[in-house]
């Protein structure tokens, strides 16, 4: 009963907050209301027994990726006629992805109960084998089948990272970087000097 | 809990539902008293490094000086900024102190002790801790003012860098200790170097708990890293709009972060509930005995750094975290599992 309660709160919250990050006016608020689609699709992912996936949902998408993207969105001053105007530009556009995407889950629920996706089993139930959590299930799969696709993913992400910094680093000159060694290296004597001036001398009246 | 209510002739369901309220009552409420007593101590030792007398007034000691704070925050006007985004700006310090109270859930007070024995508890932690960061930001956000939102994004950078190392140097005590759970992870220190109990008298992670200790530092925003409220620079921070109970709010929320920190060190590092030493006579303390002392002891380190400490430029913040500590908690983790797959630890 619990779980029945449990799972319409989360789905009900995760398509509300979904409805709202797009319909919210301020891009701050979409965030935020994003964030509670996060959160609640990881309660969902609790409820199938995939703890581990949404431990990394919470850390990696809350935790991280969103900070981000709050961080972006909280700095930019957007200009809403603007985006109105692009708005109808690119709706045929959003319209097609959001076909694209949906025909594909469709596609992917109807192979998965049609039983030529060995994912689970139909009922719901999770695939995670007898007597093995699924933190070690994930990783024995991961690091033995899936390795070289797994390194391949990780090199792809290596790449786009170091992408990024190329393209976004400028080399300037006119800023003073502190060495933060010579900083602690250096000594009271080596930095002051005390000269001990006889009285009347010294000064210039 | 659960067998002693529906001994009363609960249903299972009930009885669940009532010893699951019970036992978050249970943690949640001492953990509130901890925190008054707690701050008391931070002021207590601080005024003591400063060789002042500190809260001396209220009750035997001015041991009752936080109850008394307490009234008075919650006597006050909450003043809402009128440009302020109202519904975020009180959002903001629930957040934070609902999830300063949420990471407890995990943790194990004896054995078996613990509210939530769930199998990824470490990565709950990591994730809880994790969301922390948004008390701060919306609060900066939302008060529509220059120095909290200065602080924000401060905060959010500060935040980020340091879970980075923070994840790696727990990827090495769950390499050692072969789970997420903490239970298992306290049991798993048992013994660990001759009669000793903790992983930190291993020549490998002894190093790895010096990282996590600073980098729980900066993760709470507590001094030499409060670069968040830095009160030279940016007023109070991101507190800087808030009065009365939301204020006050942020004040326990951070408080009971810094505890929760205190208490990974012990449960991670230093053996959690069990005695310093396998020795059978230790063992008549109990389990809660010993990890409060080992909390106590941390909180001690965390209050002496902060009074002895001056405050880190940002630029030196993001250095350690990024220069220092990423790159060694990185090599860590090879250095341990390399030495564990040498050695046949996974085997």
């Amino acid at each position: 009963m619990i779980q029945a309660f449990a799972f319409y709160l989360f789905a009900s919250f995760v398509v509300a907050s979904g409805a709202i990050t797009i319909l919210a006016r301020n891009p701050v608020h979409s965030v935020l209301w994003l964030i509670l689609a996060f959160f609640n699709g990881a309660g969902l992912m609790v409820l199938v027994g995939a703890e581990f996936i949404a431990m990394l949902l919470v850390i990696v998408y809350v935790g991280a990726v969103a900070v981000l993207f709050l961080f972006v969105v909280m700095m930019l001053d957007i200009d809403f006629s603007e985006m109105r105007a692009g708005f109808i530009k690119n709706a045929p556009l959003g319209v097609m992805i959001a076909l694209v995407l949906l025909v594909e889950l469709v596609m992917g629920v109807g192979a998965w109960r049609t039983g030529a996706l060995q994912l689970g089993v139909a009922n719901g139930a999770s695939a995670t084998p007898e007597g093995l959590s699924n933190t070690a299930a994930i990783g024995a799969l991961l690091y033995t089948r899936y390795l070289f696709l797994f390194e391949a993913a990780g090199i792809i992400l290596l790449v786009a990272m170091i992408g990024a910094i190329v393209l976004t680093h400028r080399q300037r000159s006119d800023t003073r970087g502190q060495n933060v060694g010579r900083q602690i290296a250096r000594r009271p004597d080596e930095a002051t000097v005390n000269v001990k001036p006889a009285v009347g001398q010294g000064v210039t009246l | 809990m659960i067998p002693f209510f529906e001994a009363r002739g609960l249903s299972y369901g009930a009885a669940w539902g009532l010893s699951t309220v019970l036992e978050i009552l249970l943690i949640a409420l001492p953990v509130m008293l901890a925190v008054a007593l707690v701050i008391y101590a931070d002021r207590k030792i601080w005024a003591s490094m400063a060789l002042r007398r500190g809260p001396n007034v209220v009750g035997p000691f001015g041991i009752l000086q936080s109850f008394a704070d307490g009234l008075k925050v919650f006597l006050q006007e909450t003043i809402i900024p009128s440009a302020a985004n109202k519904g975020l700006f009180l959002l903001a310090p629930i957040i934070t102190f609902t999830v300063a109270l949420m990471a407890w859930a995990v943790i194990p007070f004896n054995s078996g002790a613990v509210l939530a024995d769930i199998n990824v508890g470490l990565l709950y932690v990591l994730a809880i801790s994790s969301l922390g960061v948004y008390g701060v930001v919306i609060a900066g956000w939302s008060s529509n003012s220059k120095y909290p939102f200065f602080s924000a994004m401060r905060a959010s950078a500060q935040m980020i860098s340091y879970e980075v190392s923070i994840g790696f140097i727990l990827i090495c005590v769950v390499l050692w200790a072969g789970s997420f759970n903490l239970n298992d992870i306290v049991k798993a220190q048992k013994d660990h170097v001759w009669i000793i109990n903790g992983f930190v008298a291993n020549p490998l992670l002894f190093p790895v708990w010096v990282m996590f200790l600073i980098s729980g530092m900066a993760e709470t925003a507590r001094a030499p890293f409060d670069l968040t409220e830095a009160e030279s620079e940016l007023v109070a921070g991101y507190q800087t709009e808030y009065s009365s109970m939301a204020f006050a709010l942020y004040w326990l929320g951070e408080y009971a972060n810094v505890l929760l920190m205190c208490t990974l060190n012990a449960t991670l590092f230093w053996g959690g509930y069990l005695p310093p030493l396998d020795i059978p006579v230790l063992y008549l303390v109990p389990g809660l005995v010993w990890l409060i002392i080992k909390i106590c002891g941390f909180f001690f380190i965390f209050s002496w750094v902060k009074a002895t400490v001056p405050r880190y430029r940002y630029d030196q913040l993001m250095r350690l975290g990024w220069k220092i500590f990423l790159p060694l908690s990185l090599f860590f983790v090879f250095a341990i599992s390399g030495y564990l797959m040498a050695t046949g630890h996974f085997a």
